[in-house]
């Protein structure tokens, strides 16, 4: 029997095999928005790697990145793959932050229909997948879509 | 520079139940190696995607080799996502000019069909950022989605402008002998197929099948001693890689690694982008060959779609693009996608390529790109 036979069929729930160690090690940027600054260029990105993605500087900070931003382009997938069967037509999207950096996530709290580019949303954590066997959450980013509060509106 | 290509084979590709990988491997490059004459080669070098995912098979350089009859010489796999195919030529062409071999026979080789879809699309999804793309259910197709509905409304371009490009893969596609899909379609018929990941519609994308390309690469030396020399050489050989994750691109409607290799490519064959009398480039998506076209510098930005749409690059135009059908018609069995645009360039050139013709074609490109544009291979062909 194959790896993906045994994988399959736990309710459909996911295909994925997910690590404990690989869900701590990327908790913070995954809960926390974390992305990076480089020192030398100035520019941020998101996920955070190693060396800047714009210049190649390797000095670069951890930055806490704006959880508001605006859909810069948006797809709704049909044909989904193992572990989102449940959850389609699964909505993805490239959200421009407030501060410029771009972050793929999927759009939750929203019919596919009602999504446009240029829309504004939130950034929220939500349950994104289960992994088969063990039963291991992997929690993640979503977007919402942002109620701008009225000017002049209390907080 | 120049390292000959002294034989070809190709497998038709499509759902082939009844082969496995060893199979497709060995028709595709006992073809080649009759094809040459009967050359052994020195070394093999395999073009894969998905044996580790979906087959349970690692050590594929001696897996293939050995099992095709060919034990006792240096095999490896090369693996570039949907790119593996021109990343395993690039590998053999460096190994001959290399001077480490004097032939080396590249395999491109994938077989996809054993599983059922969703279970494909997540293995060919780990050719995007496993921790923050996969992880969020972001298909390879969905990834593409998201270039392509940037591109069409940054430039205003149509549903049906885009739908010019299937079409005309279907019909170069319907007299390729090797071609999985060998039927025209039609613009209203993309316009009603199936939404896989809006706005990607079933026909704009490549089908999943099964096959195998080979070519047999011989050196400067080697193609001297043989009976009559190879008449089509490699004669410039580019790479480039970009970011993996989409999220740090500059834009989303360019892909610098295609524009990069292209220019190594060219400039190491002393070739210009309007010299070209044939290229095979990768159109996994319909957008992927409308941003291709214009990293080539063969259209103007935003506009490629629609030159497509006005006849530009069909059968006779300069140059004819993807007269094999592309990855749309003729097929993309990933990992041996690459080596079948090689062989299909090769063949043009050398006049026998079986179905859509670029008569008295000189010179010719072969463009494979692995992941939504982070690896690209090019390579150019002459008549020599």
């Amino acid at each position: 029997m194959t790896e993906h036979q045994t994988r399959r069929g736990e309710g459909g729930v996911s295909a994925m095999r997910l690590s404990p160690a690989m869900l701590w090690r990327t908790r913070i940027p995954r809960y926390r928005l974390v992305g990076r600054e480089c020192l030398e260029c100035g520019r941020r990105h998101y996920p955070p790697r190693p060396v800047c993605p714009h210049c190649g500087s390797r000095r670069l900070r951890d930055v806490v990145l704006p959880r508001t931003g605006t859909v810069e382009t948006y797809t709704v997938i049909y044909t989904v793959m193992e572990g989102f069967r449940d959850r389609a037509p699964h909505v993805i999207a490239l959200v421009r932050l407030d501060d410029g950096t771009r972050v793929l996530a999927p759009l939750t709290d929203v019919d596919p229909s009602g999504v446009s580019t240029g829309m504004r949303v939130e950034a929220t954590l939500r349950r994104i997948r289960v992994d088969g066997d063990t039963g291991l959450i992997g929690y993640g980013l979503s977007f919402r879509p942002l109620m701008e509060p009225r000017q002049g509106a209390s907080k | 520079m120049r390292v000959y290509v002294a034989g070809v084979g190709l497998t038709r590709i499509g759902r082939l139940f009844d082969k496995g990988i060893l199979d497709l491997a060995a028709e595709a490059a006992w073809k080649a190696i009759d094809d040459s004459g009967g050359i052994i080669p020195d070394a093999v070098v395999v073009g894969n995607m998905l044996s580790s995912s979906l087959q349970s098979q690692d050590n594929l350089g001696a897996y293939v080799a050995a099992g095709i009859g060919l034990r006792g010489r240096p095999a490896f796999k090369v693996e570039a996502a949907c790119g593996s195919g021109g990343a395993a030529i690039y590998t053999g062409v460096s190994l001959i000019a290399s001077g480490l071999a004097g032939s080396v026979l590249v395999v491109g080789v994938e077989k996809m069909t054993d599983f059922p879809n969703a279970v494909v699309t997540e293995a060919l999804a780990q050719a995007a950022d496993s921790e923050y793309e996969l992880f969020y259910g972001a298909t390879f197709v969905g990834l593409n989605a998201l270039m392509m509905r940037y591109y069409m409304e940054k430039y205003g371009v149509s549903r049906d402008e885009m739908s010019a490009w299937p079409v005309l893969m279907h019909r170069n596609g319907a007299v390729n002998p090797y071609a999985q899909i060998r039927r025209e379609i039609t613009i209203e018929d993309v316009a009603r197929s199936q939404v896989v990941a809006d706005p990607i519609r079933l026909l704009d994308s490549s089908p999943i099948g099964d096959g195998a390309a080979a070519v047999l690469l011989v050196s400067e030396e080697v193609a001297k001693s043989l009976p009559e020399k190879p008449p089509v050489a490699i004669t410039g050989a580019g790479m480039s890689v970009d970011t993996v994750e989409l999220s740090n691109r500059e834009t989303l409607d360019r892909i610098p690694a295609a524009a990069e290799a292209a220019r190594k490519a060219l400039e190491m064959a002393g070739v210009r982008p309007e010299e070209l009398d044939v290229v095979e480039i990768h159109d996994a998506f319909t957008i992927n060959a409308v941003l291709l076209l214009e990293e080539l510098g063969l259209a103007p930005r935003g506009k490629a779609a629609r030159l497509v749409a006005e006849g530009k690059f069909h059968p006779g135009d300069k140059p004819t693009a993807n007269p094999s059908g592309g990855l749309k018609s003729r097929g993309h069995p990933v990992g041996a996608t690459g080596v079948y645009q090689v062989v299909e360039v090769a063949m043009q050139l050398r006049g026998d390529f079986p179905g859509v013709k670029v008569p008295g074609a000189e010179k010719g490109l072969a463009l494979n790109m692995g992941g939504d544009g982070s690896t690209v291979t090019v390579h150019i062909l002459s008549r020599v």
